[in-house]
């Protein structure tokens, strides 16, 4: 039996579990956030065929697979981190969680080089060019920035979730023992992967 | 549903999902390029499909976690998915 | 704390000191219970912030030609009164105020799983609030669109519709939050031998809604953020002029806000399903068909958004497919009521203030359900589309549900937070003059709806005279019934009232406990052996 006291102890005990239904309940958030998006975009594209086409030409495939081939890397080492860590396997968490975050800068390295390219030609939100760009036109590159910043948005969000917990496996408070923030990171950061999965046909490999 | 016990993935096996993963976007980089018609989106789409199943089963544990999480998932996709064919009954048949 | 032991008194949650006191006490708690009552306390003022526009607005109506505002500002009051009674009072509703405070309670929990995300949730609410309130003062002056934010007015109109946008984003973010913490909840803290089919139906109504929360809200906030963009940024994307499909807004839009009806009601629901056993001394009437019936307004109720679109254009096929989707959920709405009224049946009534507010709840939710399917089908909506009888079919539902069962709730299980009862004679008569006054208000509308008096207008032909009088005499009648109820429960809570533990001898876990619940709610955990509602 419990003594009584004055504080309020309720948020004391762990649940990992219950972090993990939290986790997953909020991912499908943001699949739904990301989801509404995609309605749109198959409502476009489907009313703009042929814009959507010629559109997508302005973008490099090479840059895009490049891109997809990095995050793909990067699920995989956050995965290996979250076994290492069950393996009580400090160091090699540490290595792949540190891998991540470089993986992760380097997609948006990339992305800026991307975005950097398009803004160079007078393209970008706002812009007299994008302004004077056809119907169909208008509504890809609208999309294409939106969607492909709201996910670098999601990465870096990603990033700073990883890196809070990297910091935490130092200082050992994410060990072999407790490691949920850890798995839940990790689940944050196969979604924005998974996102991308998506987002590469859709925008890159129109026929 | 309690506390479940883990079950610890071997590095080999992400490794090799890596791989496939990247096997399949060589494979849809690849379709894209040959012409076929209105098959291109649906290849593409199928592929990437593919490719979130396999994250989500092996990256994501639902192969090895409580199958509450799986069913989960799943509904939550084919809710998404009925959105978008209830959506299309307009602008298919406008 | 020994000397507590001693006097066998336990700190009940009112009272309690922890590391801060005062009202920074409140504002920095986790407690469940009293973030249900901040919650409260913040909705009852923008609720009642709402009425007086209403009040106004209908003041304006009483006669022909302008009374007291023109059509800006009418424009103005009314999509505040929309986003006030809408987002600020109705779809946190229920959930927010009763499902914090019972819902950890009545499945034999300590609190939520995550109370720091749920005071985090209430925070959300509150800047969420502010937001809103702050466009109404800055930049170009208040949101004239409505509350749906249609495109393109709401991509084209001056006002400041940025800062409501966001702040219904915000507003949404709280929502979500809620939801999730509410599922997780019932996954995983529910007391021993309380297997799913034992939870009592508020909860399950609660699970449901929870559902609803993450699934639909995020598709409104995207569709918010992109009118933020394409306002902001210029980029486009519901703009006709540059190849966007104002449509595709209005389907984005109601994805959410059809649902959204369902946040609302199927909370008010649940803590009827709660009330009416209590007042029959008698077990529900098919308690698994309840449930069903809740995920299946939850799961149906996902896909009907379209016959808020009816006239917009969209294409005939997915006219009558929403038309046939809408009818379905109708049926599990039907099979709550049937199981109100058979739980009746046969029962020992005890006809008592919550148990009348019940009464009164399906009365008027059939009226809004009934008129609903006028609206539901596609050759009358075409007549009174867009028309006063659309206004009073969603006031029935919205507030004649939702409303009346906030009040209902706050009747019954009034005595189990304040540990005090208030004056059953005043409340009863309240109930009454709030009762006619709805009605008298409301009812007229349907009327003048078919007669084809459209909505949203400061002014009106000639022959709409009498009816839109009645009308806001009604209004004047139904905010005096407010004023009975709220003083009565006022004068309780500053003591007036009897002190009691439990007045009705309710059978769920809320009533085994002491009144006011003390902090921790249960001294152990109880365990479970019966379902919810064994007279």
């Amino acid at each position: 039996m419990e003594t009584v006291t004055h504080t309020h102890t309720a948020d004391a005990h762990r649940d990992d579990t219950a972090s993990k239904i939290g986790m997953w309940l909020f991912i499908f958030t943001e699949i739904l956030l990301f989801g509404g998006l995609f309605i749109v975009y198959s409502v476009y594209r489907y009313m703009n065929p042929v814009a959507f086409h010629l559109a997508h030409e302005e973008l490099s495939i090479t840059m895009g697979f490049i891109n997809t081939i990095i995050l793909l890397v990067s699920s995989a080492t956050v995965a290996i981190s979250i076994s290492a860590m069950q393996k009580n396997d400090r160091k090699m968490t540490m290595l792949m969680l540190a891998a991540t975050l470089i993986l992760a800068a380097v997609f948006l390295v990339n992305k800026y080089f991307e975005w950097g390219g398009k803004f160079e030609h007078g393209l970008y939100p706002g812009s007299d060019l994008m302004k004077s760009l056809s119907n169909g036109d208008m509504l890809f590159f609208s999309l294409y920035f939106f969607m492909t910043g709201l996910h670098g948005v999601h990465i870096i969000i990603g990033m700073v979730l990883l890196a809070i917990t990297l910091a935490k496996v130092r200082s050992g408070r994410v060990n072999g023992g407790s490691y949920a923030l850890l798995e839940n990171s990790g689940l944050y950061w196969h979604l924005v992967d998974l996102i991308w999965i998506f987002l590469f046909p859709l925008f890159y490999l129109i026929h | 549903m309690e506390n479940e016990k883990h079950h610890i993935v071997p590095y080999m096996t992400h490794i090799m999902v890596l791989l496939g993963l990247i096997l399949l976007t060589v494979i849809t980089v690849l379709i894209t390029s040959v012409e076929l018609g209105a098959y291109n989106t649906a290849a593409a789409m199928l592929i990437a499909s593919l490719k979130g199943a396999v994250v989500l089963l092996y990256f994501m544990h639902l192969k090895f976690d409580h199958k509450i999480y799986w069913v989960m998932v799943s509904l939550v996709i084919a809710i998404f998915a009925a959105v978008i064919v209830v959506t299309f009954f307009d602008y298919l048949y406008r | 704390m020994t000397d507590n032991i001693e006097t066998r008194h336990e700190p009940n949650y009112l009272e309690y000191r922890g590391k801060h006191g005062g009202i920074l006490g409140w504002l920095t708690t986790t407690d469940h219970k009293r973030i249900g009552l901040l919650y409260f306390y913040s909705m009852m003022t923008f609720f009642l912030a709402g009425v007086v526009m209403g009040l106004l607005m209908k003041y304006e109506l009483i006669s022909p030609g302008e009374q007291i505002m023109g059509p800006q500002t009418y424009n103005g009051l009314f999509t505040l009164h929309g986003l006030t009674m809408i987002f600020l009072f109705v779809i946190p509703g229920v959930a927010a105020v009763f499902g914090n405070f019972f819902l950890p309670i009545l499945i034999g929990a300590k609190d939520v799983s995550f109370p720091r995300l749920n005071l985090m949730s209430w925070y959300l609410y509150i800047i969420g609030a502010i937001v809103v309130l702050i466009s109404q003062f800055m930049g170009d002056g208040p949101p004239d669109t409505g509350w749906t934010f249609y495109a393109p007015y709401s991509l084209k109109t001056n006002t400041n519709v940025v800062a409501a946008v966001t702040g219904a984003f915000i507003l949404g973010f709280s929502s979500i939050l809620t939801g999730l913490n509410f599922i997780v909840t019932m996954h995983r803290l529910r007391a021993p031998g309380m297997g799913w089919l034992r939870m009592p139906l508020f909860g399950w109504a609660l699970y449901g809604t929870g559902w609803i929360q993450l699934l639909a809200t995020p598709v409104v906030g995207i569709t918010f953020l992109m009118v933020i963009a394409e306002r902001v940024l210029g980029i486009g994307f519901f703009d006709p002029a540059i190849g966007g499909d104002p449509i595709l807004y209005q389907h984005l839009f109601w994805i959410y806000s059809h649902p959204a009806v369902y946040i609302m009601i199927l909370p008010a629901m649940g803590a009827i399903t709660e009330i009416i056993p209590t007042f029959a001394r008698k077990t529900i009437f098919g308690y698994t068909a309840i449930v069903i019936s809740s995920m299946a307004i939850a799961f149906v109720g996902y896909f009907v958004w379209g016959h808020h679109m009816f006239t917009s254009g969209m294409s005939s096929t997915s006219r009558w497919v929403f038309s046939l989707l809408t009818f379905l959920v109708a049926i599990p709405s039907a099979i709550k009521v049937f199981n109100w009224t058979a739980t009746l049946y046969k029962g020992s009534i005890n006809i008592q203030t919550p148990f009348l507010w019940s009464i009164a709840f399906i009365f008027v939710f059939m009226i809004g359900g009934f008129s609903g399917l006028v609206v539901g089908s596609l050759a009358t909506d075409i007549h009174v589309h867009d028309t006063a009888f659309v206004v009073a079919h969603f006031h029935y539902i919205v507030f004649g549900g939702t409303g009346f069962a906030f009040f209902g709730a706050l009747h019954y299980w009034y005595p189990k937070m304040f540990a005090r009862v208030y004056n059953f004679k005043i409340a009863n008569i309240g109930l009454l003059i709030f009762f006619i006054g709805f009605n008298l208000l409301y009812f007229p509308m349907f009327y003048l709806g078919m007669l084809g008096m459209p909505r949203r207008y400061y002014d009106y032909l000639p022959m709409f005279h009498s009816a839109n009088t009645l009308s806001t005499i009604g209004s004047w009648i139904m905010a005096a019934g407010l004023l009975v109820i709220i003083i009565n429960l006022a004068r309780a809570r500053r003591g007036k009232g009897k002190e009691v533990d439990d007045p009705w001898d309710g059978k769920t876990l809320e009533w085994q406990i002491a009144s006011p619940p003390p902090v921790e709610n249960f001294e152990q955990i109880p365990v479970v052996e019966h379902g919810p509602y064994e007279y």
